[in-house]
């Protein structure tokens, strides 16, 4: 199969409007998202409801908001995998801090936050200083996690703390468009850290010429730090979200890697090069937006859920092939 | 009273050792040409000077006061700049963005990109630099292009103290002429010190007022340019080869 690239023949302006278009890196997943949703409403009335986009939303919006951290840390040439497993601790942490240590609510989730940073700090520490490469660092981070949050646990569900019931519970999850709201509010702000910061800028730097950001005066191994903080912060952020809403706080939220490895593929889909140096918080959310509409679609025409792996492996493919594509028609087509 | 001052200088790598004893001095106003073979440590000297590499022994003096670099940001901040062989642009980056690295202009936390982008242009127009559109990648760069905005970032960065390691690499006739201009205009300024590194000999004795030789990891050979020609430039490298291969038995 080959792909048409002829230019429309038409004015000048659709013209520029259409090469302005390609040569975004979002280009391809919106196409993908927008098909996706025409061919779904068409096959079932069901698709476009007030409670089908409600049930999207709350399948996109944790692990959207993982997959931003997973940008950064993507653009800044590193990864981590033990993202979905500080989502199911951080939740715990919030309940041992309140149930056992009598922390009052906000403080026990902002420490349940803070925690979680200071996982990323030790996950850029032992990956910057100490050389270990960092799907390396962050396996043993995973299974450590893992080992923490089942011993600490006993591999048992508990109820949500009393004393987050209620406003906060609503505000930070258990509301019907809570989770959403602020997932596109992460998504605006770090889209704007991300292409509009120094912050952004010296992740780009990092992730596409590390010497030449070293050489620039960049602290590198302070970007890096950073990046993972924010992704274990973010991650943490999303189990809280995840468990207010489900109302109970479960070991096996995010499944283990599931979260992880959803929020890497929505990232790559939506067109972060996972070589660094670059990529998109915007295509990351509609990466994401993608895989949980095949999958709720599915649902809804009646397919099994079985073979929704075998699409989302193809359209982890598809669309790597289709952005390193699209990639030398951006650096072709300059002015 | 010298500007930048390099006191018994020794750098390491391991088992190799790129810079022995390195003495060297430079005062504002005045252009220091540095030449030696490949790999003879010119590189990793200008590293040392600009707070990227520490050294294992000597002292580095700025305006006759012993500093301790602790890092690029740290020279910078004392007035030392650098454009690096290896360029140093950063292929993703647009060419402004390149421009302003690790220095941007902002408003308040955001970046300033019409600023930069503004004055971006009107730099490498003073320059006399060719590039129709700052807003492109510097991947879409040829290798004289990036030379350029490496030099620009530096020269447009209020250094004191500046170190060109081989900036005239990749550059055609024309362009070689604008950079050479430029370290011209620059010493005219007369507060400047300028330390520049080239293959050159001809290039390097236009537009220096000394001459220095690094081989063996020592400055060996350092004269005012008066004083010396490319021919006896020629002479000494090739000697010190020739010397190297009769001590090797070769
Ligand atoms: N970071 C490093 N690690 C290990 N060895 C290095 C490093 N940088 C330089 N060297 C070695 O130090 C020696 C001097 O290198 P340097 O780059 O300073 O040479 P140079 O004089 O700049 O050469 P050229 O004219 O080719 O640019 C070389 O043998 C090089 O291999
Ligand atoms: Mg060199």
């Amino acid at each position: 199969m080959s792909v048409a690239v002829d230019k429309p023949g038409g004015p000048a302006l659709a013209r520029r409007a259409w090469t302005g278009f390609i040569r975004r890196r979002e280009a391809s997943v919106l196409v993908v998202a927008i098909a996706l949703v025409v061919y779904f409403q068409a096959s079932t009335p069901l698709f476009l409801t007030d409670g089908n986009l409600r049930n999207i939303a709350q399948a996109t919006a944790p692990t959207a908001i993982v997959a931003v951290g997973i940008v950064f840390l993507l653009v800044s040439g590193e990864i981590d995998i033990s993202v979905g497993m500080v989502a199911a601790l951080a939740p715990y942490l919030m309940h041992y801090a309140i149930d056992f240590y009598g922390v009052p609510a906000v403080p026990a989730i902002l420490l349940a936050l803070l925690l979680a940073a200071l996982v990323g700090l030790v996950n850029g520490l032992i990956t910057t200083r100490l050389k270990v490469p960092s799907f390396v660092t962050t396996l043993g981070m995973f299974y450590l996690l893992y080992g923490i949050l089942l011993t600490t646990s006993k591999a048992y569900p508990v109820a949500i703390p009393s004393s987050v019931k209620g406003d906060l519970q609503t505000w930070l999850g258990a509301g019907d468009w809570a989770s959403l709201s602020w997932c596109l509010l992460v998504v605006v702000f770090f889209h704007l850290v991300l292409t509009r910061t120094r912050w952004g800028l010296h992740t780009i730097s990092v992730g596409g010429n590390m010497l030449g950001a070293t050489e620039a005066g960049i602290r590198v191994n302070r970007v890096k730090v950073g990046n993972f903080m924010l992704v274990s912060t973010l991650g943490a952020f999303a189990g809280l979200m995840e468990a207010f809403r489900i109302n109970s706080i479960d070991p096996n939220i995010g499944g283990g890697t599931r979260i992880t490895f959803t929020a890497i593929a929505a990232a790559v889909i939506g067109g972060t090069a996972l070589a660094g140096g670059s990529g998109t918080v915007i295509g990351a959310l509609l990466g994401m937006f993608v895989l949980a509409v095949l999958q709720n679609g599915f649902n809804l025409v009646g397919v099994s859920a079985n073979p929704f792996f075998l699409i989302q492996g193809l359209a982890i493919l598809v669309s790597m092939i289709a952005n390193q594509y699209l990639s030398r028609l951006r650096r072709a087509g300059g002015s | 009273m010298d500007a930048l001052r390099v006191e018994g200088v020794a750098k390491r790598f391991g088992a190799l050792t790129a810079l022995t004893d390195v003495n060297l001095h430079v005062g504002r106003g005045e252009v220091l040409g540095l030449l030696g073979d490949n790999g003879a440590g010119k590189s990793t000297l200008i590293k040392v000077i600009c707070g990227f590499h520490r050294p294992d022994a000597g002292r580095i003096l700025v305006d006759e006061v012993p500093v301790v670099l602790r890092s690029v940001d740290h020279a910078r901040s004392l007035g030392i700049d650098t454009v690096y062989q290896d360029l140093a642009l950063v292929n993703e980056l647009s060419v402004y963005h390149n421009m302003f690295l690790n220095r941007e202009h902002r408003i308040g936390p955001l970046l300033n990109n019409r600023l930069m982008r503004r004055l971006a242009e009107e730099h490498l127009r003073e320059m006399g630099v060719d590039i129709p559109d700052v807003t492109v990648e510097a991947a879409k760069l040829s290798g004289g292009q990036r030379q350029a905005i490496a030099v620009a970032r530096s020269v447009y960065s209020a250094a004191r103290i500046l170190l060109l390691d081989e900036p005239l690499a990749a550059m055609g006739a024309k362009e070689a002429t604008i950079i050479l201009d430029l370290v011209a205009d620059l010493k005219a300024r007369g507060d400047v010190a300028i330390v520049i590194i080239a293959h050159n000999y001809a290039q390097a004795l236009q537009v220096c007022d000394r001459v220095a030789i690094l081989q063996q990891g020592r400055i060996t050979f350092d004269r005012p340019t008066a004083e010396t020609s490319v021919a006896e430039l020629t002479d000494l490298m090739v000697a010190d080869y020739r010397g190297r291969r009769r001590a090797a038995g070769g």
